[in-house]
């Protein structure tokens, strides 16, 4: 990944940009549709779904509450099991420490399993400054460093791409990273799915070292576990010599037993399977491999100070929040301009940047333009929270971070003016006189910030007479 | 029975038509309607675009006014929601800031003078009114359904009508099919399912202008689905929502109405017939 | 201070005075229901792999029928593989059988046609099997390399769902669960079989 997401404008001139490309609009709604009715059925086929989603959510906040105690119980556990621990405060000591064991084994080329962590950090561009070469091996991600692009998507993340597009930047863009596409390469996915297994197999062969994330990690055995579908996360996790995992602080679970519920929750309500066709959990150095752990704050220290938005961590990146998103839908990832994208990003990444003050992740600038706008990209209409598998109320700390967000003055002013109209009934009564005097001065389409409604709307008809003046006059329709 | 009105800011305003049909079709159903004249708005414009200073200070009011009711009934999804799901939340801030320290934006000047002490005292008072008078809140058709367990409420109203859930109402006081069911018993009404029913309108309140593209795209495939159903009405129990499609439909001369749910309810066989064919997608009049 | 005893006080500063979350007991397993046999061969030939039901005894045949239908040249067997199925491998005509001892390269692995291994548990609700490095299952990279794996799974160590399963596996051993073959949901979220890991998945179930 070569793109940035650094010094993107706010979400509404992206989204409005984004909402008139009509392929990527055909191409998300094709494919968020798919996976929608997907997860409904197995979802569907489970009887105490609801009953796991409390688990799942009672046990990452028994974590959130804990997470010192539990982090210090893996730091040990993995010790024990042979595997070293590194603890990053931020990206930039995360990227550091993975270079620098990189660096140690003496090798310029390393085999990535997707992870959304070292993308948060950008670790691949940090590497690439330091000489050595990240090879995404995810299909998805494939496609992305193929073609210079962006991630729009936790769990798929070319969704905005569609198969035409893969076989254009596969013929074009193969060759220059390693094996060629096959010449006669077809938009059909399995031959897709074919070159990049031909394209990847010899790099797997060669690759010495390996990076991951994790998808939880076991406080009390030391285990960590990765969730994937093609098998490249296996290639990644069993044949390096040396594997280093960067994880953030949050995936923690108290208790192997633990497991059962989130090995339930994840792969239903994300790739809407009853189970991903591969999970690897391994402890410690697992089969003579050298292991290392990068703990990561990152910011999530953080988020986890704000009683409202702390429930934000407990997000395992299912995605299903953006697959049901009528925002999400029409406008794709890159609009929010942060790997996290969706309604789960809105809330995350302007709190992981700092909401409130300059922090080391924000580069010290204090909140973005962008980070600002992200709590305002949604129409609040909840389906987020009913598809979360940990019942994050995504509405709720929405608002939260809103009442945290600068707000324009002229927004100031209006919403001071309103609040003033509505503290006294015989305010509003007087305002609602003033509007049904002038009604018949309303244009159609409104200057200024009015032409927001009145581009694609007709302004409603403003009555003679409101509610209450009626009630007085007739005693409540009695007269 | 003794019901307050909780009328809405937003339908007090602009559409007063509303509040007369719940009147009308609550005392068809022998209820005696209050208007309670001090309430002005729930809050949820403020609490939602970021204001939870102002919107604590409306929600005060909402409680002082309507404490003392057996049940509160308001046209509306959204505003119901917002004190049924909201204000427990504005009120348990509101008394943690209070014992936090100097009270911020939540508190008045006044509150503020008044000392820590008083003013957590204060806090709390509010937070038991609100745990009193918010389960009383009811939108009208969770009201007519539970409450006064009717569903014929003896309403004519001969049109092809499809039923919009407004997110509010599905997904924070979860209605469910208690519309649906009232509908059904209207007399000559021929009710159509809408497909996509469950997604969004686009409206969303400020971000309708504040994200005017996105919402614009939501309302475009809300109105493709409206129009596909060839309904002459759109209803709904929220009227902001309908102002928003309603308000896309007739920019494109759709020739479909929305009517909110209150006025297809009280409409009966004397009310004046709905003028057919009438090309418009402005506010209907028919039980005006 | 050093970044561990950093991030452990900010930790602790930002959940100081917040109230605590007992964590919840682990969930009860549910009770067998003495249909997980039939579930889990329904369910893992949902994700296209192949499936067998086989009478105690008469896996042999069903291994060579197999073998032979594959075309399989040469099939790598896990040390500590039950005698009778490593038989039926090598009574396989035309067959050689390959041994992880010495360990064989992932290079060498690359090259043969396929392997043939027992597992640690099989799970009925989801379709999953899973291995653990154990006896007769052998390393992970043998399961990963070949494009083809046949896995047997006796009906004793089919649980009725994930919770048992967890229960049952030591998590210090590495542990791979199989959901059927290879696949991707990433092209327009459209589920294709087969790309890096074994394509084509074939299940012995041993009733």
């Amino acid at each position: 990944m070569s793109g940035t997401f650094l010094g993107m404008p706010a979400f509404p001139g992206n989204a409005a940009a984004a909402v008139h490309d009509s392929q990527l609009r055909f191409n998300l709604r094709k494919a968020t549709r798919t996976i929608r009715g997907k997860r409904a059925a197995v979802v569907g086929e489970l009887p105490d779904w609801e009953e796991l989603r409390a688990a799942g959510k009672a046990i990452k906040d028994h974590t959130l509450r804990n997470l010192d105690r539990h982090l210090l119980r893996l730091e040990e556990a993995v010790t024990r099991a042979g595997g070293r621990v590194h603890w990053a405060a931020d990206a930039a000591e995360a990227n550091r420490i993975v270079a620098e064991l990189v660096e140690a084994t003496g090798e310029t080329e390393v085999v990535k399993v997707k992870s959304m962590a070292t993308q948060e950090i950008g670790l691949n561009e940090a590497l690439a400054e330091r000489g050595i070469t990240a090879y995404e091996t995810d299909l998805a991600e494939l496609i992305v460093q193929l073609g210079d692009d962006l991630p729009s998507h936790i769990l798929v993340p070319a969704i905005h791409r569609n198969r035409s597009e893969i076989r254009e930047i596969f013929r074009e863009k193969m060759g220059q990273w390693g094996r060629a596409a096959p010449g006669d390469l077809t938009d059909d996915p399995r031959a897709l799915a074919e070159a990049a297994r031909l394209h990847l197999r010899e790099r797997f062969l060669s690759s010495k070292v390996a990076i991951s994330g994790a998808n939880f990690m076991i406080a009390e055995t030391g285990t960590l576990v990765v969730l994937e579908s093609e098998g490249n996360g296996r290639m990644c996790l069993t044949l390096p010599e040396t594997l280093i995992s960067v994880v953030g602080i949050e995936k923690l679970l108290p208790r192997w037993q633990d497991l059962e519920v989130f090995l339930q929750l994840l792969p239903r309500s994300s790739t809407g399977e009853r189970m991903n066709p591969y999970t690897s959990t391994w402890t410690g150095a697992a089969e003579g491999q050298e292991f290392h752990l990068v703990l990561l704050d990152n910011g999530r220290t953080d988020v986890l100070a704000d009683e409202v938005g702390r429930q934000a961590l407990r997000c395992i990146r299912c995605s299903a929040c953006l697959n049901v998103c009528p925002v999400y839908e029409r406008v794709g990832g890159h609009a929010y301009g942060s790997v996290y994208p969706g309604p789960i990003g809105a809330i995350l990444t302007p709190q992981l940047h700092g909401m409130t003050r300059a922090t080391p992740a924000s580069h010290g600038r204090g909140i973005s333009e962008l980070d600002a706008s992200l709590p305002y990209a949604s129409s609040l209409c909840g389906a987020c929270f009913e598809a979360c598998p940990v019942a994050i109320d995504i509405p709720e700390v929405l608002v939260h971070l809103r009442a945290k967000a600068p707000h324009p003055r002229s927004e100031r002013l209006a919403m001071r003016a309103a609040g003033w109209v509505f503290d006294r009934p015989v305010r509003l009564a007087r305002t609602q006189r003033l509007g049904g005097r002038l009604r018949r001065f309303v244009p159609g389409r409104l200057p200024g910030p009015g032409a927001a409604w009145t581009d694609t709307r007709d302004v409603p008809d403003i009555p003679a007479e409101s509610f209450r003046d009626w009630w007085d006059r007739t005693e409540g329709g009695t007269r | 029975m003794r019901v307050a009105l909780f009328i809405t800011c937003v339908n007090d305003t602009l559409f007063p038509g509303t509040g007369q049909a719940v009147v009308k079709l609550l005392r068809r159903l022998g209820c005696e309607v209050d208007f309670p004249r001090a309430q002005t708005c729930c809050g949820q414009m403020h609490v939602n675009t970021g204001y939870p200073g102002e919107g604590t200070r409306l929600a005060r009011r909402f409680v002082d006014v309507f404490a003392g009711y057996d049940a509160v009934v308001a046209p509306s999804g959204s505003c119901a929601a917002m004190v049924r799901e909201q204000y427990p939340r504005l009120a348990r801030a509101a008394s943690a800031a209070s014992l936090a320290g100097p009270p911020g934006g939540a508190a008045s000047g006044r509150e503020r003078a008044s000392g820590r002490e008083r003013a957590s005292g204060w806090e709390t008072a509010f937070e038991r009114e609100v745990a009193e008078v918010a389960p009383k809140v009811h939108d009208l058709s969770e009201f007519l359904v539970d409450v006064l367990g009717v569903t014929d409420v003896g309403a004519y109203f001969p049109h092809r009508v499809t039923y919009h859930p407004t997110c509010h109402s599905l997904r924070g006081l979860h209605l469910g099919d208690r519309p649906a069911r009232l509908l059904r018993e209207v007399r000559g009404l021929e009710l159509v399912p809408l497909s996509g029913a469950e997604e969004c309108c686009g409206f969303g309140g400020t971000f309708a202008v504040k994200n005017p593209a996105v919402s614009a795209a939501m309302c475009a495939d809300k109105v493709h689905n409206v129009m596909a159903t060839g309904a002459e009405v759109l209803c709904a129990a929220d009227n902001s929502c309908l102002m928003h499609i309603g308000g896309t439909l007739g920019r494109q001369r759709s020739g479909v109405r929305v009517v909110h749910l209150a006025e297809i309810l009280a409409a009966t066989e004397e009310d004046t017939p709905f003028p057919a064919g009438e090309a418009t997608g402005g506010r209907a009049g028919g039980a005006r | 201070m050093n970044s561990r005893e950093r991030i452990l006080a900010r930790i602790r500063t930002a959940v100081a005075g917040a109230p605590e979350v007992a964590l919840v007991p682990a969930r009860p397993p549910a009770a067998a229901t003495g249909r997980e046999v039939e579930l889990f061969a329904e369910r893992v030939a949902d994700y296209r792999a192949v499936v067998h039901v086989a009478e105690p005894g008469k896996e042999g045949a069903v291994i060579a029928e197999a073998l032979a239908r594959r075309g399989a040249r040469r099939v790598v067997v896990p040390g500590g593989l039950p005698r009778e199925w490593e038989r039926a491998v090598r009574d396989h005509p035309g067959c050689e059988v390959v041994t992880d001892d010495p360990p064989l390269s992932a290079a060498e692995l690359d090259a043969v046609d396929g392997v043939v291994t027992g597992c640690a548990a099989g799970i009925a609700e989801t379709g999953t099997i899973v291995l653990d490095a154990g006896p007769g299952q052998g390393r992970r990279v043998l399961t990963l390399m070949p494009d083809y794996h046949l896995c047997l799974v006796r009906a004793g160590q089919i649980a009725a769902g994930v919770p048992q399963a967890v229960a049952a596996l030591d998590p210090a051993r590495p542990l791979t669960w199989i959901s059927g073959p290879s696949a991707t949901s990433d092209i327009e979220l459209d589920r294709v079989e087969g790309v890096h890991g074994p394509r084509t998945l074939e299940v012995i179930v041993i009733r």
